[in-house]
């Protein structure tokens, strides 16, 4: 597994998202309330760029007429055929047992952790005063 | 290892589309609703700013949107230059015909484009119109889209004059009508298209959707989108059963029809019960020469997207062994949100003849284009 220093943390506030290519793979980094989520930006059903598309809630029932909307902003909703997928699991909701998206683990490292540690950032000037949002890959 | 910084992602790849395609459903948007306006004589400027669009149904600004994504299309699909998804030819080259390898496109405009109006001079105009920006906009900027000929479809006679001044302009391959009319589509009002249509040796292809001012499904007006989507399939059914129990194919032999947008599934179980109905009541329809399914089998062709999914593979290639592979034409739907990815769409276990028929060949043929 190899760690990547994905940017500043100042850089990926709360709501946004960026969209990198790394080892030739599509992936996206969401910041979302100050938690951070990777996942493959490419949709299981088709291919689309996944993770253009908007993040909404999930709405469950449990009884006919009876709905519950919760988990709100936390599942990704695919831009072409509306395929939603959790963005804490990358697991599936449409169907959950045959397609899950890959999701990576993302942490926020302080600057003095990356300058010395086995990170890869090449296009990245690095800080040790900074902290840097960090996806393993 | 690199790390690149992008703003957006690429499109999606399609690389494994190696060979040429036809994608038989394209949707051109305008990108403002004055784009048309340089088509229309000045009269209808202002009446479209008076009095606006006078549809057969009602809400017509309602049905259609917003259906699961703006404007029912993809998402990723917003020109960066503004306007609507599918407004942009550049846009649409970068992201869809270049790498997809599309050799050839038929462009099917939908919105206002004058069919489904109660004003049957303005609905001509707008035909006219949307005809001659097709080719100003797109047909005359990329040799690789064809236009349809979009007609006054409640008017018959002002559709065939529409046909008859594009036979033989090559910018257009086929005549569109949509599902949704005032009346099944092999009523007599609508035999002047058909007449026209074979004579100018173009096909008729039914896109899903239309203002016919009834309701969208057979038993009222549905819940939900979902009930709307699957309801294509019977508007598409009593359009066929029409089609073949009026006559309309005994009277033009060499008349082809695609039915676009509504699934194929259910082709064979229609053909089924036509036939069968058909053994006891063919002294109602003594016009009819042949068995009903004969007709369908000999005079439609049916477009991919949506195509069915069945668990099991082999059902779908039952019914398409039914249909006739050399019946299918593939379609993307681009831009529109359910949109089919040329890449994944045709399970695994086709020949390469097959295949070939399902993504180009057939459509070439039946379009004419060599």
């Amino acid at each position: 597994m190899t760690r990547h220093v994905i940017a500043p943390v100042d850089e990926l506030p709360p709501g946004t998202r960026k969209f990198l290519t790394i080892d030739e793979r599509p992936i996206a980094i969401f910041n979302i309330n100050g938690e951070f989520f990777g996942l493959l930006n490419r949709c299981p059903h088709q291919g689309a760029a996944l993770c253009e598309g908007p993040l909404i809630g999930l709405a469950q029932s449990s009884n006919p007429g009876e709905i519950e909307y919760t988990r709100h902003g936390e599942i990704l909703r695919c831009p072409w055929h509306g395929w939603e997928f959790d963005i804490r699991t990358g697991q599936s909701y449409c169907d959950p047992k045959k397609f899950r998206t890959r999701a990576y683990p993302v942490n926020v490292e302080p600057g003095s952790s990356v300058v010395k540690g086995p990170y890869v950032a090449e296009t990245l000037a690095v800080s040790v005063e900074s902290d840097y949002v960090v996806v393993d890959l | 290892m690199n790390v690149q910084f992008r703003d957006r992602p690429e499109p999606a790849s399609s690389a494994s589309v190696k060979t040429a395609i036809a994608d038989c459903d394209i949707h051109p948007a305008r990108a403002t609703r004055d784009e048309l306006y340089p088509f229309l004589a000045r009269r209808w400027h202002g009446h479209l700013e008076t009095f606006g669009v006078h549809a057969y149904q009602g809400m017509m600004e309602g049905p259609p949107y917003p259906k699961t994504q703006p404007n029912a299309s993809r998402r990723d699909a917003w020109p960066p230059e503004g306007g609507q998804q599918g407004s942009s030819l550049s846009f649409m080259q970068k992201q869809h015909l270049d790498p997809n390898n599309v050799a050839l496109g038929v462009l099917n405009p939908l919105g206002a484009t004058g069919q489904g109006m109660r004003n049957h001079d303005l609905s001509a105009a707008l035909a006219t119109a949307i005809n001659d920006w097709q080719i100003e906009k797109w047909t005359s900027k990329d040799s690789r889209l064809k236009a349809s000929v979009v007609v006054a479809n409640e008017d018959g006679m002002a559709a065939a004059a529409e046909i008859r001044k594009r036979a033989g302009d090559r910018n257009f391959v086929q005549v569109l009508l949509l599902s949704r009319n005032v009346e099944p589509l092999g009523q007599r009002r609508y035999w002047p298209i058909y007449q026209a249509a074979e004579e100018a040796g173009l096909p008729v292809g039914v896109h899903a959707f239309g203002f016919g001012g009834n309701p969208i499904t057979a038993s009222g007006w549905p819940s939900y989108y979902i009930e709307e989507m699957v309801g294509h399939s019977q508007c598409q059914q009593t359009a066929l059963a029409s089609l073949v129990l009026e006559g309309v194919f005994e009277r033009h032999p060499k008349l082809k029809m695609i039915m676009i947008e509504a699934g194929f599934g259910w082709a064979p179980s229609l053909s089924w019960r036509l036939d069968k109905v058909f053994e006891k009541l063919h002294g109602e329809v003594p016009h009819l020469k042949r068995k009903p399914s004969e007709y369908l089998r000999d005079h439609i062709f049916w477009t991919t997207q949506p195509m069915e999914d069945p668990e099991r593979r082999d059902h779908l290639f039952d019914v398409i062994d039914w249909i006739g592979w050399d019946k299918l034409l593939f379609a993307t739907d681009y831009p529109h949100w359910d949109y089919d990815e040329p890449s994944r769409v045709l399970p695994a276990g086709v020949s390469d003849a097959n295949r070939e028929a399902f993504y180009l060949t057939n459509a070439l043929k039946l379009y004419g284009i060599s």
